[in-house]
């Protein structure tokens, strides 16, 4: 029986302990200088070594890669990416828990691995994603995202971080609340909400939902301190809600919070202040120079997304969203860039970085805002975000810029696994170029 | 307020025509015949281009736009917009052909200056797909700043909207169509679909008879009574009669098929099918019936019609010989249509020239506008824009955007325009501020919030 099982897992063992061998390739390690000719060992999963005079180990499978180029995986910041299938079919979608506060809520263990949107949305170079839970109406605490990868047998498998961010959709003065999605107008009431009674009751009302807020993280302090006494007592029992918080409250999970504009994105900053607790400032729609000064004097980051979006107000400038990146990098604010977070759009992500661009960010904080920045910003930099020795081997290999759309993916390694570029979309399209 | 800072955008909008010599830049006229792209220069004249070439002769007094290193492309054409209207969805009966978009114009949405600076001259201004036959549909070109009458494209065949499919089932029946729902909408699935649009090309046909007789009777000089006009078959007699084009919102394989078999049977040409995820896999007979298809570059799963959506679709009926453009159906899409163009070469191999004539002649040859607009050609409307990169990336931004020889948008202006703007929204805030103060206690004003459309429109 121990021998089959041994047999079993051996068999298993090549998909993580392939050694592959990217030969002659221009490697853009992105933390360093461009390394012109050079090879890449992949072995266990991991980059083994980099340099120009590596030679192939034996049995190694050589992936020839000259004039061709290595980049490190890009990470998008925000998807829904193995719980949502299909927007519009409720059956589909494991997002969005009903309650007011779960934080005991896991994004990860409900990605299903054979999610069809893996497999098309990763042939872009998007090697891993933070998953996010959703957020339903009403709700101050949404549950914890995960960071994954983007090619696994199980959950398990893909996870690289499972409680990687707490999703808080910040409240906001309409008395509804950004969703953790992808808010649209923040500050306008959902559809058939109640009516809110004029602004000052709208901000009676904010007020009252952040000190909510405030109060389920303080009880959740107490109850930390109670468990350090009582733990393994009799008569304790835990509480899955406030065990879910302790990580935040040390500092270990950040709080992902959704706030768009200038209002609630200060609001946020002095909650997590009051609360020492991390924050990481998601889809904000406005910056301006006090939001910048807080964000780096505190060192919060921002997930930005979509670039490619509309101004917030009809008198906004038309290119808003596409100025953000800029103004964030000028204030020297932390930044990287996510989907926000309809998955079919997750392909698209090395996209909005190229819109950035274009409207003066440089290259070099684009390309840094899909792989390092988000590496760092989600506390895992020491495995991914760049071509270094002792990472996991999350790589492309390209012929050209990865965020321009006409570039080729070659070869896309994830976990040291070079993956099948093909998926339902590209079958079809085989399949009807023959059709009679 | 908001109506003021709006004045303040229209007053950018030019005044008159000039003269303009855009220089030494690579052009991509979307022409047919080679080269479609070369470096040159394009003379805008009396608001028509009135030469482009490698060498053109400059009029006196032109104004000499330098295009060095910049790229020329004509105005993109959005073939499938809800921008600039006021209402999208007569959803209440699943044949509303009475209705028109026309009617309900809305010259100040701010969507079209967005719009416009993302390079999109002309838009195809659709009604919604919650009726298996929707409401009437109109061409307009985006001259912001001008009336509702002035921005519709003269002479443009206006069209009607059809659909297909999901939204025509769901429309009238909030809980899907299912059948013992209470008040439900016929009809609830596609097999009803099929019979409201042949009904009403029942009517119109009978209809059509009807008028014809009696134009017969006038002609031989008798005095017939007319018969009674009838608003809804209207529209769609004008269908029969080639006089107004028929756009299909459509999804699937099956419904194209049954779409193109109704129209062969009524006697009438289905102009564009619209979305059209999966053309692809009825390319042939797509091409045999001269539709064209007007698609997305890359959206799929939104909804379970679109499983089989792929981003081969526009390549793989390109080859198949259908005449495909790329649209938005979303008023931020639209903005950067250039660079959905440039997926199609990504998915399915298709040439710059291929890429840039989907969103640019294509769609003009699908609205019938094709000998006035879509490429660079001597002759044809000066609707042009200047990207400062090859077009068919994010890597690339609008610089300039001319509409009929107009200067309408200019980077440069825009942003050298800012600070005035603020300034002038900082002194109504604080005008607005200080009548509260005076009326002591009076609420707050809301200045600048978003009025969201409450149209929800599911593409």
């Amino acid at each position: 029986m121990k021998k089959l099982l041994t047999a079993a897992l051996a068999f298993t063992i090549p998909a993580f302990g392939q050694t592959l061998f990217i030969h002659g390739a221009d490697v853009y390690p992105v933390t360093g200088a461009v390394m012109k000719d050079a090879s890449v060992l992949v072995q266990d999963g991991k980059i083994a070594d980099i340099g120009a005079k590596l030679v192939a180990p034996k049995g190694a499978k050589i992936l020839e890669a000259k004039g061709l180029r290595v980049y490190p995986g890009m990470i998008d910041s925000a998807t829904e990416l193995g719980l949502s299938e299909i927007g519009a079919v409720r059956e589909t979608e494991d997002t969005g828990e009903i309650g007011e506060f779960v934080p005991q809520v896991r994004a990860l263990t409900s990605v299903n691995p054979e999610s069809e949107h893996f497999r098309v949305v990763r042939v872009n170079g998007i090697t891993s994603v933070m998953t996010f839970p959703g957020s339903a109406n009403a709700q101050l605490i949404s549950g914890q995202a995960a960071l994954i990868h983007t090619d696994g047998w199980t959950w398990e498998q893909m996870e690289i971080k499972g409680a990687a961010g707490m999703l808080v959709p910040f409240p906001t003065t309409a008395g509804g609340r950004g969703r953790g999605g992808a808010p649209s107008d923040q500050e306008a009431p959902a559809p058939g909400a109640a009516p809110t009674g004029g602004f000052s009751q709208q901000l009676r009302n904010y007020q009252q939902q952040i000190k909510k807020l405030g109060d389920f993280l303080e009880e959740a302090r107490h109850y930390q301190k109670a468990k350090e006494v009582l733990a393994g007592k009799s008569g304790f029992k835990a509480d899955l809600r406030y065990d879910a918080m302790i990580p935040v409250l040390e500092g270990r999970e950040p709080l992902a919070v959704t706030a768009g504009r200038e209002r609630f994105i200060l609001d946020a900053i002095k909650f997590a202040d009051e609360q020492k607790v991390k924050l990481v400032i998601l889809h904000p729609r406005e910056l301006g120079a006090k939001v910048t000064a807080e964000l780096k004097a505190k060192n919060i980051p921002v997930i930005f997304g979509r670039v490619l979006e509309l101004p917030e107000r009809e008198d906004d400038a038309y290119d808003q969203a596409f100025t953000l990146p800029l103004e964030a990098w000028k204030a020297g604010v932390k930044f990287a860039f996510g989907t926000f977070t309809e998955n079919q759009f997750v392909r698209n992500l090395p996209y909005q970085a190229a819109t950035a661009v274009a409207y003066g960010l440089p290259y070099e904080e684009a390309l840094k805002a899909v792989t390092i920045n988000p590496a760092e910003i989600w506390g895992v930099a020491d495995r991914i975000g760049s071509v270094e020795k002792g990472k996991i081997a999350d790589l492309l290999i390209t012929d050209g810029d990865p965020l321009e759309i006409q570039t080729k993916i070659v070869h896309l390694i994830i976990g040291g696994k070079d993956v099948d570029l093909k998926n339902h979309q590209t079958e079809l399209y085989e399949k009807y170029l023959g059709r009679q | 307020m908001r109506r003021l800072l709006l004045t303040g955008l229209l007053a950018l909008a030019p005044a008159c025509a000039q003269t303009y010599v855009i220089r030494n830049g690579t052009i991509m006229t979307a022409a047919k015949g080679t080269p479609g792209t070369f470096t040159g220069s394009v003379v805008v004249k009396d608001g028509k281009i009135a030469e482009v070439g490698a060498n053109v002769t400059a009029p006196a007094g032109a104004t000499v736009i330098d295009a060095t290193g910049a790229f020329v492309t004509p105005g993109i054409i959005d073939c499938h917009s809800h921008i600039a209207i006021e209402s999208i969805n007569e959803a209440s009966v699943s044949d509303a052909s009475m209705v028109n978009v026309r009617d309900v114009i809305n010259p100040e949405d701010i969507a079209i200056y967005r719009a416009m600076a993302g390079g999109v001259t002309t838009a195809n201004i659709l009604h919604g797909s919650a009726d298996a036959v929707g409401g009437q549909t109109i061409v307009l070109k985006m001259r912001w700043g001008k009336t509702a009458e002035e921005m519709i494209f003269e002479g443009a065949l206006p069209g009607i909207k059809f659909a297909l499919g999901e939204n025509p089932k769901r429309a009238g029946n909030p809980t899907g169509g299912a059948v013992n729902a209470g008040a439900a909408r016929y009809p609830a699935t596609r097999m009803g679909v099929e019979d409201v649009i042949r009904e009403s090309f029942n009517d119109a046909k009978a209809y059509k008879a009807e008028w014809d007789d009696y134009q017969a009777a006038v002609a031989k000089g008798e005095h017939p009574i007319s018969p009674r006009k009838d608003l809804r078959l209207e529209s769609l007699k004008e269908v029969l009669e080639g006089k107004r084009y028929v756009h299909v919102h459509s999804y699937q394989a099956d419904e194209i098929l049954m779409m193109l078999r109704v129209a062969d049977d009524y006697g009438f040409k289905v102009r564009t099918l619209q979305h059209v995820l999966e053309g692809y896999k009825v390319a042939k007979e797509i091409a045999a019936h001269g539709a064209g298809a007007s698609t997305f570059s890359d959206w799929f799963d939104y909804k379970e019609e679109v499983r089989d959506a792929i981003p081969y679709n526009a390549a793989l009926m390109t080859k198949k010989g259908v005449v495909v453009s790329l649209n938005s159906d979303d008023a931020e899409l639209m903005r950067h249509l250039n660079s959905e163009a440039g997926k199609a070469m990504k998915y399915g191999g298709m040439t710059a020239d291929e890429a840039l004539a989907m969103v640019t002649i294509n769609p003009a040859k699908q609205l019938g506008i094709e000998n006035r607009v879509g490429s660079i050609e001597t002759g044809k409307d000066a609707d042009l824009v200047v990207f400062d990169k090859f077009p068919l990336s994010d890597f690339a931004k609008v610089q300039k955007v001319f509409i009929d020889g107009k200067l309408y948008f200019d980077r440069d202006a825009e942003i050298a325009g800012r600070a005035a703007e603020e300034a002038e929204k900082k002194r109504l805030i604080d005008k607005e501020k200080a009548a509260a103060a005076r009326t002591q206690g009076g609420g707050r004003g809301q200045a600048g919030q978003t009025q969201p459309n409450p149209e929800q429109v599911t593409p």
